[in-house]
């Protein structure tokens, strides 16, 4: 019953974006023409070719699309769109091997320096910022981009905003991993933590991040539930604060527009505190915010209970936003800023236990009822175990963050034990869990392709952890109290060499535990593939039927 | 360079008096909202929505 009356015709949507990227295609072009160093020369070419294949896929997409776009809703449920969500998750597994495996590589290559090649391009210099970009922001963001659009969608009940606009957001905020991974291997970079990327890259990112936004918050608009879910706060805090963290922190004036190198609108302390506000709300609003908006929906949906108390999940909630954003000076003891704000700094990390410590109770409590199904289900213990990381690490920070305690583990690998707690603990298997359970979700799978898999997975990403961490906490130790100890005529007991020959023994467990944390998401990787490859499809139920009495 | 020095001052002045009681007052506020007895329904509802399935 086609209407051939009706016509086909591009939304303003297709032909805009379309008319968009051919503009910056040929500016691109022009850019790379005219670039003072090969770097921006690559990255504007890499751009005019991403850009003519968005025309191509665009205006192909419109031919082979029917009349109609895709439905809000099909016999009165609503329509999700998975498309989206399918690539991230994809995405997602990709970098986190990518970023696990160079981890692996830096960390062999503290043990043994001769693995830098002497190359510029395989220095620990320019891979370090790789490894953290692949993992947090390429690895981790592309979890929180996939869980996001499918939590909104399913506790707003409501088909994701806009019809190009999801793929513009997931499409070209990989682009932007691409520009900025690519970058520092050729050695472009900022030389901020977390925030490496140069300005045009930056410029790329505002764009795509004020997309996922407004799409987020459309389908929060346009929602059928009246209530707005916990994890939906959670993830909008995320996108918000993310938002101004990076606007705040990337004011840069380009020294031609034809190059990558720029230099940052304040110097001296004032940009050490912008830089910290900036990297600790990284920690907090994209590495703990994001993942416990998945907290609070993927633990009750895989336990099958309802939140342990939604009242203390507003209050933790309300405490996280109106603590974390004060605690980054406490990355600037014993530093120029002025004593009262590193003073600050320590006091709010440390009031940070109560909604950290509410948040896991919450979570944790969650089972209460279903304790039994961590022993059945792989899963649920990776997502369980990711919220006691979180409690350690949360316990741990504050800790560290304390003047006199830092005065020892500042700078020393104590830091990297700690950070790593989180990441591979919380974020990593919180991601995993999350991964777990929605690849079968979004491709309408009954289950994973091997729970004995995810069992593997689990044991040996464990064992790599606790490798890592222990190593990390002897080692910093040890070297915080070789750094501080004097002889009896008040010299410095130990030469820096001499640190660092102690830690060796340890940088090889290190690299040992890093090693077993990659083949786990190897494990991982081949699971997720058989379950979309050979995995059986979950039957529809039709509406209505119904159970036997 | 005078008028960006007294649009410090006012917003430090903010900060320092004004702000601090605000925050506090809006954060009681909230946890006032999270235990008031007639919002008990609407949050059990809440704390069960991911188990309800389409």
């Amino acid at each position: 019953m086609s209407q051939p009356s009706i016509s086909k015709s591009m939304t303003i949507g297709e032909s805009g974006l379309a008319v968009v990227f051919a503009v910056t295609a040929f500016l691109c072009v022009v850019a790379s023409a005219k670039a003072l160093d090969a770097p921006f020369a690559f990255h504007a070419a890499l751009s005019a070719a991403a850009s003519l294949a968005a025309v191509f896929v665009i205006v192909n997409r419109y031919l082979d699309r029917p009349v109609a776009l895709p439905p809000q809703e099909i016999n009165g449920r609503p329509n999700y769109n998975m498309g989206p969500i399918k690539f991230s998750s994809f995405m997602a597994m990709f970098w986190g091997i990518a970023g696990f495996l160079v981890g692996l590589i830096i960390a062999s290559q503290l043990a043994w320096p001769a693995l830098n090649f002497d190359l510029p391009w395989t220095s620990f210099g320019r891979l370090r910022p790789l490894h953290t970009s692949a993992v947090i922001f390429a690895f981790g963001g592309n979890v929180l981009i996939a869980t996001s659009f499918y939590v909104v969608q399913k506790s707003c009940r409501a088909r994701l905003a806009g019809d190009l606009a999801p793929w513009f957001v997931v499409v070209g905020y990989n682009f932007f991993i691409l520009i900025a991974g690519t970058g520092y291997l050729l050695g472009v970079t900022q030389s901020k933590e977390y925030a490496e990327p140069e300005w045009y890259a930056d410029l790329w990112l505002t764009i795509v991040w004020v997309v996922y936004l407004l799409v987020f918050l459309a389908t929060v608009i346009k929602r059928k539930e009246p209530h707005i879910f916990v994890a939906n706060w959670f993830y909008l805090a995320f996108i918000v604060t993310i938002a101004v963290l990076h606007l705040g922190n990337n004011p840069a004036l380009p020294v031609s527009v034809f190059g990558s190198k720029s230099y940052v609108a304040w110097g001296g302390i004032q940009d050490a505190m912008f830089q910290w506000w900036y990297g600790h709300n990284a920690v907090g609003f994209f590495l703990t915010a994001g993942f416990l908006a998945i907290m609070y929906y993927f633990i009750p949906k895989r336990a099958e209970r309802p939140i342990y108390s939604y009242r203390l999940s507003i209050i933790h909630f309300w405490a996280l936003i109106f603590l974390y954003i004060w605690a980054g000076p406490h990355h600037l003891h014993y530093t120029a800023l002025p004593d009262w704000t590193q003073t600050l700094g320590m006091t709010f990390s440390i009031m940070l236990w109560m909604p950290s410590w509410g948040g896991m109770i919450n979570g944790l409590m969650t089972l209460s009822g279903a304790w039994d199904k961590l022993r059945t289900d792989p899963v649920l213990r990776m997502l369980v175990v990711s919220v006691a990381f979180y409690g350690m690490s949360t316990f741990e920070g504050p800790m560290m963050s304390i003047k006199v305690v830092n005065s020892l583990s500042h700078y020393t690998d104590w830091t990297i034990g700690h950070v790593h707690s989180g990441a591979l603990g919380w974020v990593g298997f919180v991601s995993f869990g999350a991964l777990y359970c929605l690849v079968p979700w979004a491709w309408n799978r009954k289950g994973l392709y091997s729970l004995k898999l995810v069992n593997w997975h689990f044991w040996v990403a464990t064992l790599g952890i606790v490798l890592y961490i222990s190593a990390m906490w002897v080692s910093g130790i040890l070297q915080g109290l070789m750094w501080r100890a004097y002889t009896s005529l008040g010299f410095l007991e130990y030469s820096f060499i001499e640190t660092v020959e102690a830690m060796h023994p340890f940088y090889i467990i290190r690299a040992a535990g890093g090693g077993l944390f990659l083949i786990g998401s190897l494990i991982m990787a081949y699971n997720l593939w058989m379950t979309v490859r050979v995995g059986e499809a979950e039957v529809q139920m039709p509406v209505a039927l119904q159970p036997a009495e | 360079m005078k008028a960006i020095l007294s649009v410090h001052n006012l917003a430090s002045e903010l900060v320092t008096t004004i702000w601090t009681p605000v925050f506090v007052a809006i954060f009681l506020a909230i946890i006032a909202y999270a235990f008031w007895p007639r919002n008990k329904a609407v949050f059990d509802e809440a704390a069960h929505l991911p188990l309800r399935e389409e």
